[in-house]
């Protein structure tokens, strides 16, 4: 075996080239242009947190801020709050490093722990408001608002994330827009904390669980789309 | 410079072949001023890429090109079909142009080429898997002729195999001599003569003989147990010449 030559170069070296593949390289060759070297996923990942930690900023003037120190307060809900913002920053740097061709595909498995915190706390704020009488809950009108509020967020949210990855080349397009989708959906929840003026009920943790899975499914099927097409 | 080099590499004689052991163009830039003979196969092709990053057309050219045994070894070990490996390769060579500002120097190139090669192998499979075929048409079906060979190919064939073997070797020593030299390995008469010490005649009759015999003992309405053998003349009681 020559010098370098890995177990899979199994062809000989004098493997007769096609006409087609050298048509091919001398139009790729003959078409090229500088690039400008993709910044580390990681970067790219930290741009993008910037951007909806921006968002947050702006849409912290409109929040009632005694109102979310009180509920911060309260475990369950700092816990969930802190699980959306972990799951969105694990998200996206998973969505990023699988968007980069020979990064592994384990990238995706990051965010399931600040998934688990999220979902858990979650759960834990609602089976306390069965368990305590008199909590604070939404109605319908309410929890409206709240889906309207993360749909509103999660797109332009998704949009500008599945714009920055597709810079790069998504060779599982579907894994990684769905890491995107959660990624937005899971910020938008956590922008939303300053603006939840009430604890998590069973049908309230339910259509947030439903908006999230909405906006990951409409990542997978276009975000994937769009990644795969290149 | 034509291909970029990172600096401080260790440098091993000159080369005349490139990296993966094929003889390298001469028109390579980077032989021309003898920077990729002192690098490793990896930094080689991660310093093309680097300079076709940069722009460099002809950098890029050679690196495609080298690249292309590599993409068809890979597509093949993944277990692309021979005829789907040309789809592939141009797959490939359009996905690392169309990711090309992805790859980061610092990093292994071969790793970057693999994850491109599986992906687009995966993908052009799957995509043999969906194409409609014939079978769900019961008269295509019964029509499509099977080109590979029969499945019982193979076993007849060792079974001729054995069969000749033994009853090459039941034959008398210069008859088994003449078939083996000349029939079987396609040696001259001179050569064979040289190398058994029997005139060129002898070996003549001896392979006509022998060539009877095994006429005889592998034709029709023989049996294995004429091929394994008997006494070492046959039926006429022809021996050795």
């Amino acid at each position: 075996m020559a010098p370098g030559r890995t177990s899979e170069d199994t062809t000989m070296p004098d493997a007769p080239r096609t006409p087609a593949q050298d048509r091919l390289v001398d139009t790729l060759a003959g078409g090229l242009r500088p690039v400008r070297r993709l910044p580390a996923p990681s970067l790219r990942a930290l741009a993008w947190c910037a951007a909806a930690l921006g968002l947050g900023l702006a849409l912290m003037p409109f929040a009632d801020l005694e109102a979310l120190r009180a509920r911060m307060a309260v475990a369950d809900l700092r816990y969930a709050a802190l699980g959306a913002v972990l799951t969105a920053v694990a998200a996206v740097v998973a969505a990023f490093q699988t968007s980069v061709p020979g990064r592994s595909s384990a990238w995706a498995l990051l965010p399931l722990a600040p998934v688990a915190l999220w979902i858990g706390a979650s759960g834990a704020g609602c089976l306390r408001d069965w368990v305590v009488p008199g909590a604070d809950s939404a109605d319908m009108h309410q929890t409206g608002g709240c889906v309207a509020f993360l749909l509103t967020v999660s797109i332009p949210l998704s949009l500008v994330l599945v714009w920055m990855l597709r810079r790069a080349c998504p060779l599982r397009p579907n894994l990684t827009a769905a890491l995107a989708g959660l990624s937005a959906a899971a910020a938008a929840a956590a922008l939303l904390v300053p603006f939840h003026p009430h604890d998590a009920t069973a049908t309230d943790l339910a259509l947030h669980a439903l908006v999230v899975g909405l906006v990951i499914a409409g990542n997978s099927l276009a975000g994937g789309r769009l990644l795969g097409r290149g | 410079m034509a291909c970029a080099v990172p600096a401080g590499h260790v440098l091993p004689a000159p080369r005349a072949r490139d990296a993966f052991g094929w003889p390298r163009s001469p028109r390579h830039p980077a032989v021309r001023g003898g920077l990729l003979e002192r690098m490793t196969p990896d930094q080689a092709l991660a310093a093309g890429m680097a300079a076709a990053q940069a722009g460099d057309a002809e950098a890029y050219r050679c690196l495609l090109r080298d690249c292309l045994p590599v993409i068809a070894g890979m597509a093949r070990a993944q277990g692309v079909r021979p005829e789907a490996v040309d789809d592939v390769v141009q797959d490939v060579l359009l996905t690392i142009h169309r990711a090309r500002a992805t790859y980061d120097p610092a990093r292994p190139f071969l790793p970057w080429l693999r994850a491109i090669t599986q992906r687009r192998a995966i993908d052009r499979m799957r995509r043999a898997g969906r194409r409609p075929r014939e079978v769900h048409d019961p008269i295509a079906y019964e029509a499509e002729v099977d080109r590979g060979p029969a499945p019982e190919h193979g076993l007849e064939a060792r079974d001729r195999q054995r069969s000749l073997a033994r009853a090459v070797a039941a034959l008398p020593e210069g008859q088994r001599q003449a078939v083996e030299h000349l029939a079987l390995q396609e040696r001259s008469l001179d050569e064979t003569a040289a190398l058994t010490g029997r005139s060129k005649g002898a070996l003549k009759v001896n392979l006509h003989r022998a060539l009877k015999a095994l006429r005889r003992t592998l034709g029709p309405g023989s049996t294995d147990q004429d091929a394994a053998g008997g006494p070492r003349t046959d039926e006429r009681g022809h021996h050795d010449a």
